[in-house]
Parts: structure tokens; sequence; C-alpha cells
């Protein structure tokens, strides 16, 4: 399943000239992650950084930043996994909770 | 009031901080007219965020202005009572923001100028302006750096938007001489080394301005009728218009706090 | 290679998850109504953000004080990011928001009504973000438990962002209440202006909403119109009361049975009129919006034509 088509009944179909879309990929704080916190248009890579800056980071929230196309980001197919929202279930050992360990103890 | 550690008397310290901060608050309320006429979304918040710096960098100056004054003027009194020839900014930042190229052709020539002032005072003599400026110069610094990408964009976009260049600074250029003209305060400051001798970055300013332009396929206009004023209370028409409409409501109620 | 299903096991098992609130993400089989329920939600939400940009920015340039002006332009910010937000959202449904503007300018997609009323006084700053915004925040919170995934999270980044926006209302007009004759008078003036579009923000009575019970069941709306709408006013009257300021309804009073504030009849006819596009701002509203999007073409062109060429010359390199 591909990327769905546009919603018949909102119209107006024409090719688009608006900027393209970019998703945005905060480091919170040192030691962290980026996590993606959203998207944005922008026509270049050197705006796109400035507007998910403007955009993102209005509260001193985040030391670095990452932009992407939204066209590069190659996503899984949900239906892959099964039917529908089905979570693995054959992994157990994966998740903690799968061990039994001493209560009084930090682990 | 105090002296500046330097030896700055305090009525030339209020006059520099005046003339600082009057080109921040003018600026600022220039971009903030841009609210909800920005030309694509992004660039609301981005338009936003200049004129939020510049509003905060106008009222640590307005208020250090209305301390070494020592008559007991706060941020609001310096902002909404005085009058246009009181007023001592630049005639460039009064300039109305006409087109998305003026205004950012305006940016450039403001915030090259800025970053250069700043990054010189947050070294010099004078603590608490240095400690404004240190804070103000990253700011400077970003506004340039958002100015310099649009109007590489424009300059080098469509035959549209490189001809509304050229026409932006053609409108602008004439108060950019202003810039460098030091009044009799800020000699004083520079010669105490609070502020840095205003001829000593008109070069590098120049420079910055030229390779700007010349990577956005645009060039400094050749001749100008040069204006200026602005820093001994002579400002062009737009100003008053501007203060009128600032100031409107805070004077109709003249004891009301907010 | 995945498995194929009916559509109708497909919407059975998509109602059994969101029963089990499971969130629906992006790329999820969902029914059609369903996404295009969504879009025309988000894309209204988005749209009066970026609409109620206008009342409160006709303002800022004469904000009576610099921290007041500082607060209302990041205010007026804010409202910008949270519209980038919620279009954010909708586009992972499969639209584009070049679309959804050209849909809002156009006149074929709403906002929210209140923002087709004009702001004539810096009071009527203070009573959007006491009123307005409190009512916005009623609704919001509960949609940061709405089914569709992106919309929850920007929702709950907006709320978050969105928690001095009534604050500062609040402040404002406690301002002016305690302040001068003039300044109380033109708070009083301004909250008996927004008090009534305020409770009309929740839209029309539960009996006479027809597309609550599917949205409910979708959990794209989680709690009724109704409901909020109450919960608005219970939170507020003690509010109008610590202010000093007068609610205008002579049938505003506490009914110890219920343990709720009863109102008095809301005026439908008016609401009905804003809605059909002929509230006092409604032409003015879109047509800033049109006017920007127009003047602004040749720049976003130029910024297209101009990394094009940047593109045209790396690809030669």
């Amino acid at each position: 399943m591909g990327r769905p088509p546009a919603e018949p009944d909102v119209g107006c179909l024409s090719e688009s000239d608006d900027w393209p879309l970019w998703e945005v990929f905060l480091r919170g704080r040192r030691g962290l992650a980026h996590q993606h916190v959203g998207s944005l248009h922008a026509p270049d890579p050197e705006l796109a950084l400035q507007n998910a800056r403007d955009l993102y980071t209005r509260r001193g929230e985040g030391v670095s930043i990452w932009v992407v196309r939204s066209t590069e980001v190659h996503a899984s197919d949900p239906d892959d996994q099964g039917p529908l929202f089905d979570p693995p279930a054959d992994k157990a050992y994966r998740h903690p909770t799968f061990y039994k360990v001493p209560e009084d103890l930090q682990l | 009031m105090t002296a500046g550690v330097a030896g700055l008397s305090a009525l030339d310290l209020h006059e520099v901080a005046l003339a600082l901060g009057d080109d921040c608050l003018v600026l600022s309320h220039r971009l903030a007219e841009w609210t909800t006429h920005a030309p694509e979304l992004e660039e609301e918040v981005a338009l936003a965020n200049l004129a939020l710096d510049l509003l905060g960098q106008a009222r640590s100056l307005l208020s250090l202005a209305g301390e070494a004054e020592g008559r007991g003027r706060d941020e609001d009194q310096l902002a909404y009572w005085r009058d246009d020839r009181d007023f001592r900014n630049l005639l460039l930042v009064e300039q109305p923001n006409g087109d998305f190229a003026v205004t950012m052709t305006r940016q450039l020539l403001f915030s090259a100028y800025q970053e250069l002032l700043y990054d010189r005072i947050s070294s010099g003599t004078e603590p608490r302006l240095a400690a404004i400026a240190a804070k103000g110069v990253m700011e400077a610094r970003y506004h340039l750096e958002h100015a310099r990408l649009w109007v590489q964009r424009l300059g080098g976009g469509t035959e549209e938007s490189h001809s509304r260049m050229r026409r932006a600074l053609d409108l602008l250029w004439p108060y950019t001489k202003e810039l460098f003209e030091p009044t009799e305060a800020w000699g004083r400051a520079a010669d105490l080394g609070a502020l840095p001798p205003l001829a000593s970055i008109e070069g590098p300013w120049r420079k910055t301005i030229q390779s700007q332009l010349e990577s956005s396929h645009l060039e400094i206009p050749e001749f100008s009728a040069w204006q200026s004023g602005g820093r001994r209370g002579s400002h062009s028409e737009h100003l008053g218009h501007l203060l009128a409409e600032m100031q409107h409501l805070h004077r109709s109620h003249p004891n009301a706090t907010w | 290679m995945s498995p194929t299903y009916s559509e109708e096991s497909r919407e059975l098992a998509f109602q059994e998850a969101i029963d089990s609130d499971r969130t629906v993400e992006p790329r999820d089989w969902m029914p059609e109504r369903y996404r295009s329920t969504m879009i025309r939600q988000i894309a209204q939400h988005a749209h009066s953000e970026i609409i109620g940009m206008q009342p409160e920015g006709n303002w800022i340039t004469r904000a009576p004080s610099l921290r007041r002006k500082a607060i209302l332009l990041a205010k007026v910010q804010d409202e910008a990011g949270h519209g980038l937000y919620l279009y954010a959202a909708a586009e992972t449904l499969g639209v584009e928001r070049r679309e959804l503007t050209d849909l809002l300018i156009a006149g074929r997609q709403k906002y929210s009504s209140i923002f087709n009323y004009p702001t004539l006084t810096w009071a009527d700053v203070g009573a959007i973000g006491w009123l307005v915004d409190g009512a916005a925040i009623t609704n919001q919170l509960a949609l940061t438990k709405t089914s569709y995934g992106p919309y929850a999270r920007a929702m709950v980044r907006i709320c978050r962002e969105e928690s001095f926006h009534q604050r500062q209302g609040f402040e404002l007009l406690a301002e002016l209440s305690r302040g001068t004759k003039a300044q109380h008078e033109m708070a009083q003036d301004a909250v008996n202006r927004w008090w009534w579009p305020s409770l009309m923000m929740f839209g029309p009575p539960d009996t006479e909403s027809p597309n609550t019970a599917q949205s409910m069941a979708w959990k794209i709306k989680r709690v009724s119109n109704d409901d909020l709408r109450q919960r608005f006013v219970d939170m507020t009257v003690p509010q109008a009361q610590a202010l000093r300021l007068e609610l205008p309804d002579p049938d505003l009073r506490w009914n110890e049975a219920r343990g709720h504030f009863d109102f008095g009849p809301i005026d439908w006819e008016e609401f009905r009129q804003v809605v059909g596009g002929h509230g006092p701002c409604n032409q003015q509203r879109i047509s800033v919006r049109r006017a920007a999007d127009e003047e602004g073409a040749w720049v976003r062109e130029a910024a297209r034509a101009w990394e094009g060429r940047q593109q045209s010359r790396t690809s030669a390199a």
C-alpha cells in the first residue's frame, strides 16, 4: 500500500506549487537521540533548517536539528506486520516484564 | 546617576543607549507590521522572531537609557512619550516595509551593521552596554543569516525577484551612509572605548555587503543622494505615522498601567 | 506479501482497534470517511489558528506597553506555529497544505466563527485570551486523546505551548479591571461582546449536531459539544468573579441539583449567520489571507527557481 490518494472531496488537485515538505528531527539535549517532531515546508535545506529552528525551538528546546525531505523517507508497510494493528506477540522475551525478578530488588 | 566605569558621562551613555535602542524599537515595529501578511506561513514565524529579538533589545537599551538619565523614565515612558524629533534611530530602520525584497534588503543592511557593532561593544569598556551587546550579537548574527539567505534567493531567483531586489537596493542605499556618521556623544564614547569608532566598522560592513550582493547577482548602486539626520532627530515623514500608531493608546490613558 | 482483507472486515477491525484505544497512525488502513472527516476537522482547526492571528494581530502595533507588545507578538507567533503543526498533521492524511489553503481562500472550508468578530479595543485582546483561548483549550484538552496519532500529538504540543495564552489574557483583563474607570469599562465592554460568541465556539447543541455520534464512535471527538460548553461555563464563572467583571447573562446561576451553572439560551440564529459568512469580519478575514497568499507568490516562486538552479548546477558539476 503506497501513500493514500488525496481525499476526493477536498478537490483542487492541481499540480502543487508549494515548497516541498521536510521532516524535522530534534535533539532535545545532549545525550538524547534525535526525535521526529513534525514537518514543515521550505524551498531548500538551508531555509528548512532556519524554519525548523524558528518553528520547533521557539522555547529554547533542542540543541541540534536534522531536516530530511519527506520524499526521502522510506517507511515500512504497517500491513506487513500482520492483520491491522496486531502487535508482534511472539517475542515476549524482548520486553522487561517477561522476566521475573525478586520484588525487593531494583533491577 | 552613575557614570560608566570608563568615565563615560551619564548623559552620553543615555544618548548612545537611546540611539541603539530606538533602532531596535522602530525596526521591531516595522517587522511586526508583517504579521498575517508574510509570503509563507513559515516566514510569519521567522519575521516574528526577528521582531521579538529586536523588541527585547530595545527594552534593555531603553531601560539603560532611562537609568543613565536618572530622571525616572522607564522603557515605556521613553517609547511612548517622546515625539519624533526626540527619536534617535537611523532613517534606514523607519523606512516602510515595501515588498519582501525591501524588507529583506533593509534587514541585510542593518543586521550586518548591528552584528559588527554589537561584536565590538560586547568587548567594550561600558559593562552594561557590553552585556546587552553580548546577548544581542548572537541574535544579530541569526538575523543577518536569515536576510542573507533571502537576498541570495531573491537576487538569484526569477527575473521578477531580481528586479525587485535591484529596486529595493536603489531605494535603501541612500540611507546607508548615515550608519557611519557619529554623533558627538558617540565620538566621546568611542574615545573611551565603550563603542567602536564608526569609521572602523564601515570597511568590514562594506565588504560583507559587497560579497553578499555579488553572490546574489546584485551590486552596490553607483550613486546615491545620501540622506541622514535620524541620529539628530531629523526623520523622514514615515516615522511620525509609525509613532502615531504605536503611541496613541498609551497616551490616551495618561495615568493608566497596563 | 501482505494478506488481503475484505473492506468490511477491515472496518470491523478498525473499529475494534479504536474501541481498545489503539491510536491510528498515518499509514494504517482507515475507512475513507474517517480519513475525510479527519482531514476536514484538522484543516478547519489549522485555518482557525491562522485566521485567528488577525483579530489579535490587529493590536500588536498599538499595544500600550512594550511588555504587552512582546507578549502579544509571541502569542500571535505561536498561533502561526500551531497552524503549521496542524497543517502538517493534515498532510499525513494525503492532502497538501496548498490544497487546504486554496479551499480556505475559496470559502470551501471553514474556520472557527469566533474570529469573524472584530477587536474594537485593547481589552478585546484580553477577552480573546481569557474567553476564546479558554474555550479553545477546553476543546483541545479533550482532543489530546483523539484517535488519530498526528492530530493528538499536535494537540499535546499546542496545549503545552498555549498554557500562557489564557493566563496572559486573564492578567491583562485583571489589570484593566482594577485600573482606571475607563479601563474597567473597556474590559467589561469586551467581556459583554465576547461571552456569547465564546459559548458558540463549542458548536451547535448535541441534539442538532449530526456528525457527533460517528465522531464519538471513532474517538475523533471525545466529549460532546454541550458537555464541553458546560465544562467551560463552570470553569469561567468563578474566574469572572475574581476579575470583578460581569458575564452578560441574567440567567447564569449555580444549580445545586445539577452541580453545574445554568445559563441562558444561546442565540443560534446569530451563530448560523456568522457560520454562513455574514458575520462582521468574514470577508475581511479571507481577503487578508488571500492577499498575503497572492502577494507572496513571487517570493515562493523565486525560492523555488533558485533551488532549481542549485540542483542543476550540482548535477552538472
